[in-house]
């Protein structure tokens, strides 16, 4: 039963990436330019080269070879050139993919441990005045622009107290070799003498971005888990669990957390797509050198190859996300199986 | 459950931000300085650049030359160079080279030998050579030697022996000293080329730079910062600063942001409108510099209507240049009259100043033919420049100032590196752009913006090729007596006055706001930034 239901996934997932390769495929002709320089990236073409580069690109031959081609070269990691840099626009991507996935992940666990807590106290204290608080600053969180909160945070924080940077992810001073892209680990894998201020100073960097970015995914989880918290407790199988004499906390670990928890897994995917949304534009606000920055800058220089490869990787993660959860909410959620 | 959970979380914050209160930065850093710089560097090689933004970021920092200029009197001073001289007729020049001059070394190259004559020849003959194994790596571009014309004037560049250098000119050129003088004349390592060239990677010779100067290259984080380490044999003593970071902020209020929160030492170019706002600060210094440059409004002349001077001349009197001045310098420039800024020698005072007159223009254009007026783009750099903080508002004024005479301008702008490659290509119709010279020497605003050979190597934002202008630049080269050079340069410009192939707007004093704590780092004004000096007060 679950063997099956994983190869319906892996189906639907596969059929997915083609659809994508298609569309970023379409893009080298959609885009305006030279088909060839769109597709290798290389903006200074030398009229005896392009014979061999068209071969090479399969460009003279049917567009559904040209697919296959694309596809070839997108499994062997050569996604040709940024405009701007002439550099590899994969390379480029793994340089600035880290950084977007140690933000997104710190907001998003910022978001757990914060938004669930929060979300069960006003569910079990719903009449009292702070579970009134919470939903009440709740709405307010789920409505306020980012970038306007982001500045807030800015002018409070980093120009009126001085206390927190405003940009990066560390003082520029300390010198991190990359090795994984992450910078605590980075921090952690290095050999330089001041591992303790470097990390404390990295997390003084993190710590505007992180709470701005988990702003929106804290309300949600607030929300959520809030509204399923109470439908649960609604049951009549906490009624009897209670009435068979099982205390407050034990039925609502047991009972009320477990299936109230369920809907809130399934939430994670379906918001994963805004929160990367959101972490572009926190990444712009404070110079954050992740992929969101990258793409944005790639978009105003029209620059082709990067924008498809962007476009690929950020797509590519968002559904890989919501096809975990859905697997997840599947394994823990029996009635899903047989839907 | 959720009193332990918040429990948990209260100390964990208030740890945070204590520790946020009391900044402990280790002694290894303390020393190392950051200098939040406008944009990305294009090189690192100053050969292969003209933008002022690079040109700050890598020539003095990481390079020497054979001969400086004063910044206070715009004389030349010895450098790599200890002694030059010059034979009788004017076309031979010989250096004599400085001894025990040590070159980086860096984790990708290790220096075998000092300073020597081959590398001044290298360094040269790539530029000059066209069939140098180095000339063509990275397409063959070297723009401030292509727009001063060195491929026709230098005939040979030979070493007499390791500490001597021979220069063979073709013609006797007063501003020759001058160009090896500027920022772009870096003279780099012929072992390090020679090693790049054996491994197969010549392109490295202009992406992971070696040098002479203070200091030398570690890394360089695309769009995010460039780390330098001193050097610790550098011939002119060790540098204070241990480390020196370019963060790259081309955003104007993060850069100013950053400043606030002591996140940046010393920031370029401060937004002119908020000068006022931050010489309050106790903890801030600003410092001008008035500077070689000049702001100016170029018309593609060999694309119509502006192929027609009537037409050029009828847009100069449309525009209200006091009205710029005030919106876009609020008040920190000169208003131009020519290309030159009154602190050269060879500005013309009693060229009658360029009238603000719609009605002037109206008539122009009638007779030009466009009674109607016609359309047009504007050109509005995408970057804050000393010569132009501000070219979109810029542009925006001028439209209005256009609409008026029956011109509809659209105003066009794209990403600065793009925008630079397009203008190169002359798609535009009229720019908003500017030059800031890199030595003294009046030949400098002449002959990179408007000359005919400036027009092919694509830096002459005019498209403007006159046989007559050049012959008058030309000539003022030839002698290197004072009074006729300027008797030369006062007709070029009064030529250039009725040609109009470019509107001048105004020169920019120079602003770069920093750090108290923050010494010795001065403006030049004859080009890039030196941080070879400056130190940091704990």
């Amino acid at each position: 039963m679950m063997l099956h239901y994983f190869l319906r996934r892996t189906f639907l997932i596969g059929f997915v990436f083609v659809a994508l390769t298609v569309l970023a495929f379409s893009l080298s002709y959609l885009f305006p330019g030279d088909v060839l320089t769109n597709v290798s990236g290389l903006t200074n073409i030398q009229p005896e080269q392009q014979q061999a580069l068209i071969e090479y690109y399969a460009l003279d031959q049917s567009l559904i070879q040209q697919y296959i081609a694309y596809v070839n070269r997108i499994l062997d990691g050569e996604w040709g050139l940024s405009f701007s840099s002439q550099q590899p626009v994969l390379s480029e991507i793994i340089a600035v993919f880290p950084a977007t996935l140690e933000l997104a992940s710190y907001a998003l666990i910022l978001s757990f441990v914060l938004g669930i807590p929060l979300g069960l106290f006003a569910a079990v204290k719903a009449d009292s005045f702070f579970g009134q608080l919470i939903s009440g600053i709740t709405l307010i969180a789920y409505s306020i622009p980012i970038f306007w909160w982001a500045l807030l945070l800015i002018m409070l924080f980093s120009l009126t107290l001085g206390v927190l940077p405003t940009a990066g992810r560390i003082n520029v001073l300390f010198d991190i070799p990359t090795t994984t892209g992450f910078m605590l680990p980075d921090i952690w894998l290095s050999d330089i003498r001041y591992k303790s201020e470097a990390t404390q100073d990295a997390l003084r960097h993190l710590l505007l971005p992180a709470v701005v970015l988990a702003t929106f995914p804290t309300t949600v989880m607030i929300r959520f888990t809030r509204d399923s918290m109470l439908a649960v407790l609604e049951q009549s199988y906490i009624k009897t669990a209670r009435a068979k004499g099982l205390s407050r906390a034990q039925v609502l670990y047991h009972h009320g957390l477990r299936n109230a928890l369920l809907p809130v897994i399934r939430q994670i995917g379906l918001q994963f797509s805004t929160l990367i949304t959101l972490a572009m534009i926190t990444e712009v606000i404070f110079s954050w050198p992740g992929i969101g920055q990258w793409l944005l800058d790639s978009i105003y220089q029209r620059n082709y190859p990067a924008i498809q490869g962007g476009l690929l990787v950020v797509s590519c993660l968002v559904i890989v996300v919501n096809m975990l959860t859905e697997i997840l909410h599947t394994l823990f959620n029996p009635l899903a199986r047989k839907a | 459950m959720i009193k332990a959970l918040l429990s948990l979380m209260v100390p964990c914050g208030s740890v945070l931000i204590l520790s946020a209160c009391q900044p402990d930065i280790p002694e290894t850093i303390q020393q190392g300085m950051v200098y939040c710089a406008e944009g990305s560097p294009e090189s690192f090689n100053p050969q292969r650049v003209t933008s002022g933004t690079t040109i700050d970021a890598i020539s003095q920092q990481l390079y020497d030359r054979l001969l400086d200029i004063d910044p206070a009197t715009g004389e030349l001073l010895p450098a790599l160079a200890t002694q030059w001289r010059l034979s009788e007729d004017g076309r031979t020049y010989w250096f004599t080279l400085r001894p025990d001059v040590q070159f980086h070394h860096t984790a990708f190259f290790s220096p075998g030998r000092t300073l020597n004559a081959n590398d001044v020849t290298f360094t040269f003959n790539r530029i000059l050579q066209t069939d140098h194994p180095y000339h063509q790596v990275g397409g063959a571009n070297y723009p401030y030697f292509q727009s001063v014309d060195w491929g026709s004037l230098v005939k040979a560049v030979v070493a007499e022996n390791s500490t001597t250098i021979r220069f063979e000119l073709t013609r006797p050129d007063s501003s020759f000293l001058s160009n090896l003088a500027t920022d772009f004349a870096a003279i780099l390592s012929a072992e390090y080329a020679e090693q790049l060239m054996q491994l197969g990677r010549p392109e490295l010779l202009d992406q992971r730079p070696i040098g002479t100067g203070p200091f030398f290259f570690k890394e360089y984080k695309k769009d995010q910062f460039i780390r330098y380490y001193r050097h610790p044999e550098y011939w002119r003593g060790k540098t204070e600063l241990t480390q020196l970071v370019f963060d790259l902020v081309p955003d104007n209020a993060k850069r100013m942001a950053k400043l606030l929160t002591h996140e940046c030492d010393v920031v370029a170019y401060p937004r002119n409108a908020e000068l006022k706002l931050i010489t309050e600060r106790p903890d801030v210094e600003v410092q001008s510099q008035t500077s070689m440059n000049v702001g100016f409004w170029a018309f593609n002349t060999k694309k119509a209507p502006f192929d027609n001077v009537l037409v050029r001349k009828a847009l100069a009197y449309a525009i209200n240049k006091d009205a710029i001045l005030d919106a876009v310098y609020f008040g920190y420039a000169d208003k131009a009259k020519t290309l030159l800024p009154p602190t050269s020698w060879a500005f013309y005072h009693d060229l009658p100043e360029q009238q603000y007159d719609p009605v002037k223009a109206k008539e122009l254009l009638a007779q030009a033919g466009y009674p109607k007026g016609f359309r047009m783009d504007i050109w509005a750099m995408p970057v804050q420049r000393l010569y132009n903080p501000n070219a979109l508002k810029m542009a925006e004024l001028m439209q209005a100032d256009l609409a008026k005479i029956g011109v509809r301008a659209s105003v066009v702008s794209f990403e600065w590196n793009s925008f630079r490659r397009k203008l190169s290509e002359y798609e535009h119709d009229s720019v908003l752009i500017g030059w800031a010279a890199d030595n003294a020497d009046p030949d400098n605003f002449f002959r990179p913006l408007l000359s005919c050979s400036a027009a092919e190597s694509g830096s002459n934002r005019a498209n403007w090729c006159d046989p007559n202008f050049d012959t008058l630049i030309n000539q003022a080269l030839l002698t290197a007596d004072i009074k006729q050079r300027r008797s030369f340069y006062l007709t070029a410009q009064l030529y250039i006055d009725e040609q109009m192939p470019l509107v001048s707007i105004a020169h920019s004093k120079r602003f770069q706001a920093k750090s108290v704590k923050i010494t010795g780092v001065t403006i030049n004004p004859y080009g890039g930034i030196s941080m070879a000096a400056a130190r940091k007060s704990l």
